[in-house]
């Protein structure tokens, strides 16, 4: 190998060196530099989750709605008989959530909070995950919240929680070896498999994926994601999903909520 | 339940283009899917759409597998009088809805 190959070659070594170095800084995104899921998507995408009539995650609100005024359980309760009209009193609700429950002594989101109070107020079974009851209900308590700035509380015994969830976004994990961080704050706006990568704030949930063909819940999406890197998916309801849901929701503090959303 | 959403202006000059949008609540299984197993799931989709306004049919789409679920469907019609605009959705396994609104035209 003659001189000057040589230090053509150590140049080169160096510059994937430096690449690689910039690849591992993972780094939050800045405050002002957050977008929302929604203007990673087409016009026509962004058209459906504009308009009440189009939107077909309205279909579920408007079944929350029934269920929010429908008595249940051995209580014979509604949702409506405690918290009245849900469009005042649940205005907002969704913003706050995951939020940590004292009684329970653990970090709930928004679903186990209903099921919560089915259980604990309505003497009523636990709705299932994923189930077409507890989306409805969720979405049509998160509707209320559309406009509202994402305020988790992150302080005090929710605290612990956060850094758990943010530990959980930063660790690499997978057949892959990949971390949630590498896609959405290292490559968001690029492009993987010709779909363009968004920054992962949870704003607009249960968001109707036109690839599911129906609503879904932000756990749903996030057992998407770790089977894409080959990970094992926690359980539905797990503490892990509820902690990593804070810390996206504590990520995306001040962006509006949009629920429900409509993402390709 | 099965549920749906219609759109139509509440109230139009005679003579206008108005637009009017419906969202059908429905999972439009296509037929040709199958199940881990291998069994077939059977087709269950929405398989005709009628719009009658005032008694008189103004708009009607013959639904297919393959169309997306929850299907929305917007077309335009002539605001002629006031009445009541009704909507029909018919399918496999009995599904049916009805759906009406109502125009003033002036």
């Amino acid at each position: 190998m003659s001189g000057q190959g040589g230090q053509r070659l150590r140049r080169a070594v160096a510059a994937i060196v430096l690449a690689l170095a910039g690849a591992a800084s993972a780094a939050e995104i800045p405050l002002a530099e957050r977008r929302s899921g929604y203007e990673f998507m087409s016009r026509e995408t962004r058209a459906i989750q504009d308009d009440d009539a189009t939107n077909p995650g309205m279909l579920w609100v408007l079944d929350g709605e029934a269920l929010w005024n429908r008595r249940t359980g051995e209580a014979n309760r509604a949702c409506v008989d405690c918290h009245g009209d849900a469009r005042t009193g649940m205005k907002g609700v969704a913003a706050r959530y995951p939020a940590w429950d004292a009684g329970g002594g653990r970090l709930v989101d928004l679903e186990q909070r209903i099921n919560a109070c089915r259980v604990e107020r309505q003497g009523a079974a636990p709705l299932a995950h994923e189930s077409q009851d507890l989306l409805a209900l969720t979405a049509y308590v998160a509707r209320q919240s559309r406009g509202v700035p994402a305020a988790v509380a992150a302080d005090g015994p929710a605290r612990p929680a956060l850094e758990a969830g943010r530990a959980t976004f930063f660790r690499r994990q997978g057949q892959l070896n990949l971390a949630c961080t590498q896609c959405h704050d290292d490559n968001w706006g690029k492009k993987l498999a010709g779909t363009p990568i968004p920054q992962a704030h949870p704003t607009g949930y249960p968001i109707y994926r036109l690839e599911w063909q129906g609503l879904g819940s932000l756990q749903r999406r996030l057992r998407n994601c770790l089977i894409g890197m080959r990970a094992a998916p926690y359980a539905y309801g797990s503490r892990e999903f509820v902690e990593l849901e804070l810390y996206l929701m504590w990520r995306a503090r001040g962006m509006k909520l949009e629920a429900p959303g409509v993402r390709p | 339940m099965a549920r749906a959403i219609v759109n139509v202006p509440s109230s139009a000059k005679r003579g206008a283009v108005i637009e009017i949008k419906t969202l059908a609540q429905h999972a439009m299984e296509t037929g040709f899917r199958r199940t881990q197993l291998g069994e077939v799931i059977p087709r269950n989709i929405i398989r005709s759409f009628a719009c009658i306004y005032d008694g008189e049919e103004v708009f009607r789409a013959e639904l297919h597998s393959a169309i997306a679920a929850n299907p929305a469907l917007t077309f335009t019609t002539v605001a002629t009088r006031s009445g009541t605009i009704e909507f029909k959705w018919s399918g496999d396994n009995g599904y049916a809805l009805t759906q009406t609104a109502r125009i003033t035209v002036e």
